[in-house]
């Protein structure tokens, strides 16, 4: 068993090894087979462990396997040491199945492409990084996946490096989440010294038995780590890299963009709740940041007009969504809703693609038009994920999984009503710009041909997704609609449970509302974007779309602030006295040189006479001196 | 026998020295830079020779010998290269051959 859980990140790194190292002698075919053959059987394993996982639980609630010392220096130790308990049993589900439907996807998506043994490199370098991220059993190791995921995404986002746009995507999307990784290193320093180490059991125990909730180290560590999960989650202030980073491929996005690693930052949250706990008015910005980051995005998302923009800004609002959750304690709640979201989410980037695709990369949604016909099962699919992401009631699993976090919003120990309604308007936002999309760019008549129709390994695992978004919710129903709820139960082995207001038993009204709003959101998109012609277009050219189109102008705020000023002092400040001196070091050569080359004449006799000349110093100066 | 001083000796080796020096610098031609050259190595050897006599040790001869030897592979390299010079050049002025460059690709 142990020796299981050591391949499952260890197949794709492998992998990763084998198509860098031989890509171009094994061929394009052969690639694409290693490079989803990799995960795939990672996946494998990952449902051996888990059924074994569940059939027989381990004693102290995990499996660990220390697979070798790391570094040692002095009383620093770091082992290599994989830790695979409930909650990261749920991550490494969701990232090896939803990343090997997402490479066989890729197989027929990047036929086409010239870099797509690079691709696959890099995707496997990626799920083996992420894994390794979600299953280490101390901070160092999670810091290594932390920045491998970070390293897959900047290569990723400027795979087609040809276009200078997208390289420059990649570098923001790396230097943005930087900001945040740099807090976050401060942070496992500062946990270091406080606590001595960093294996995540023992820093939890000891967190909780030295520090009193408040004190001034428990907060600083968790502000700290807050912000490396703001810069990966792209959660405001931090959120400006992801819209651009839909330069990449549409399987990139979907996977790295939407279902996997921007979650890293819940993750890192829900895996050290022990310090959030510690420090309430950390826990407390989470849950408001969450807030004001799922309106923020929400209301950006309404005025793209980039298919894949939309979905990047709906992946912000409904991380919001998670933070939300997280910070009002609802740990399960907010990684039901990471899974759930990965699954849709995955689904309507991996739809995208190909409608993307089919109409010769064309992006822009009101370029397109008519597709239902045209591309039935992925019109259909994309309906279902879209449902999803809106939350329709009963038969979405986005439903089950976003109601639950509304009702504890509204009824936890740590929830406001302000809260609640932040993500009440959020819902109805989600529901407006998802078929806001969905209306102008599928229906009405068609504007662009299409040139590719999709095959049948790009289908299946976009089906497989529209299933689980659909039937996925069912493992948590709520309490008042049949109380079975084994994926909370599941969770919750690891992470504490949610603690509730006492007194809170309207959960059915409270579903009513959020029944109505999405399906009020749903109703006012049919209104204004597909019955009123001319309104889509109308509000395209308004003052408030260009403005929400500019992601509420953060990008143009961050240049102001901190681009141009930084720019303007490098500019002034070309030649300090820093510079001067090696410049002055260049000049003082340059003249030597142009001094010693006049005696360099070629003629022989001028040699002779040098050396005698110099021998008669020599001598005289030995004989005399 | 007639006993001449030391002195006397190395002021003979130091003036053919300074003859093959002043016959190096005012020459132009090469090969009579070459015998300059030749000139002064012999004015080395003869220093051996005069050290040798003055302390009665066979070592200095055994070195003029070497310096011989070593004077005339010198001179077989020396003549070949000015051989190389005449065709390439067709003149034995020292000066001509002033630049790294090849005259032929000068342009």
């Amino acid at each position: 068993m142990t020796a299981l859980i050591a391949l499952i990140p260890g197949i794709p790194l492998l992998g990763f090894l084998v198509i860098a190292l031989f890509g171009k002698l094994l061929g394009r075919r052969a690639v694409s087979f290693l490079g989803a053959g990799s995960v795939t059987l990672s996946a494998v394993l990952m449902i051996i462990v888990g059924i074994a996982f569940i059939i027989s639980p381990p004693a102290d609630g995990a499996y660990t396997v220390t697979l070798w010392h790391w570094l040692t220096a002095g009383g620093f130790r770091a082992a290599i040491t994989l830790r695979l308990d409930t909650l990261a049993l749920v991550f490494v589900f969701v990232i090896t199945f939803v990343g090997a439907l997402i490479h066989i996807y890729s197989v027929e998506h990047m036929a086409d492409d010239k870099g797509i043994i690079r691709f696959f490199a890099y995707m496997n370098l990626f799920v083996g990084s992420m894994l390794l991220l979600v299953l280490a059993g101390n901070l160092l190791l999670l810091y290594l996946g932390w920045e491998g995921v970070g390293l897959c995404s900047y290569l990723l986002i400027g795979f087609w490096y040809k276009d200078p746009a997208n390289g420059y995507a990649a570098r923001k999307a790396f230097i943005v989440t930087r900001v945040g990784d740099t807090a976050m290193i401060i942070g496992l320093f500062l946990l270091y010294v406080n606590l001595g180490t960093l294996n995540i059991q023992d820093l939890m125990q000891q967190a909780s038995l030295k520090w009193v909730a408040g004190s001034p180290p428990a907060v600083a560590s968790a502000a700290l780590l807050l912000g490396g999960a703001l810069g990966k989650s792209a959660q405001l202030p931090l959120q400006t890299w992801l819209p651009d980073a839909m330069a990449g491929p549409s399987p990139v996005s979907a996977l790295i963009h939407a279902a996997t690693m921007v979650t890293a930052g819940v993750y890192l949250i829900a895996r050290t709740n022990v310090l959030f706990t510690l420090a309430p008015a950390v826990q407390m910005t989470v849950a408001i940041i969450g807030a004001v980051t799922l309106l923020v995005a929400g209301l950006a998302a309404l005025g793209q007009h980039d298919l894949k923009r939309v979905l990047a800004y709906s992946t912000i609002s409904q991380i919001g969504y998670m933070f939300l959750a997280l910070g009002i304690g609802a740990w399960s709640a907010a990684i039901f809703h990471f899974m759930i979201h990965a699954f849709f989410k995955a689904l309507l980037f991996l739809a995208g693609g190909i409608v993307i695709v089919a109409l010769d990369d064309e992006h822009d949604i009101f370029k397109m038009g008519g597709l239902i016909k045209k591309l039935p099962v992925t019109f259909i699919t994309f309906l279902i994920g879209s449902a999803s992401l809106a939350a329709l009631p009963l038969v979405t699993a986005g439903f089950y999984s976003k109601d639950q976090i509304l009702w504890y919003a509204w009824s936890s120990e740590h929830g406001s009503p302000w809260l609640w309604l932040a993500g009440l308007v959020g819902a109805l936002l989600t529901s407006l710009y998802t078929f806001r999309m969905v209306f102008i760019a599928f229906f009405g008549e068609a504007k662009t041909a299409i040139t590719r129709k999709p095959g049948l390994t790009t289908l299946i695992p976009v089906s497989i997704l529209a299933t689980l978004s659909v039937i996925g919710g069912f493992v948590g129903l709520p309490g008042n609609m049949g109380n079975f709820h084994p994926f909370s139960t599941f969770v919750d082995k690891t992470l504490p449970h949610v603690v509730m207001n006492p007194g809170m038993h309207m959960e059915t009204f409270f579903q009513v509302i959020s029944g109505i709003v999405s399906l009020a959101g749903i109703y006012a998109a049919y209104v204004l974007f597909l019955k009123r012609k001319g309104f889509a277009e109308a509000f395209r050219r308004s003052a408030v779309s260009i403005f929400l189109y500019m992601g509420l102008g953060f990008d143009w705020l961050y240049d102001r602030l901190f681009v141009r000023p930084v720019v303007w002092l490098s500019e002034i400040d070309k030649e300090d006295f820093i510079d001067l001196f090696y410049s002055g070091i260049a000049a003082v050569t340059g003249f030597m040189h142009s001094v010693m080359t006049r005696t360099q004449t070629g003629r022989l006799r001028w040699y002779v006479m040098a050396i005698s000349i110099g021998v008669v110093l020599v001598v005289t100066i030995i004989l005399y001196l | 026998m007639v006993t001449v001083s030391l002195d006397i000796q190395i002021l003979l080796a130091s003036l053919l020295f300074l003859m093959g020096l002043v016959g190096l610098l005012v020459r132009r031609n090469i090969i009579f830079m070459l015998m300059s050259i030749e000139i002064m190595l012999n004015s080395a050897g003869l220093v051996f020779v005069i050290a040798g006599a003055h302390w009665i040790q066979t070592d200095g001869q055994v070195m003029f010998i070497f310096i011989l030897a070593i004077a005339a592979s010198e001179v077989s390299v020396g003549l070949a290269l000015i051989l190389q010079m005449y065709h390439h050049y067709k003149t034995l002025d020292a000066d001509a051959m002033n630049k790294l460059k090849d005259k032929t690709t000068e342009s």
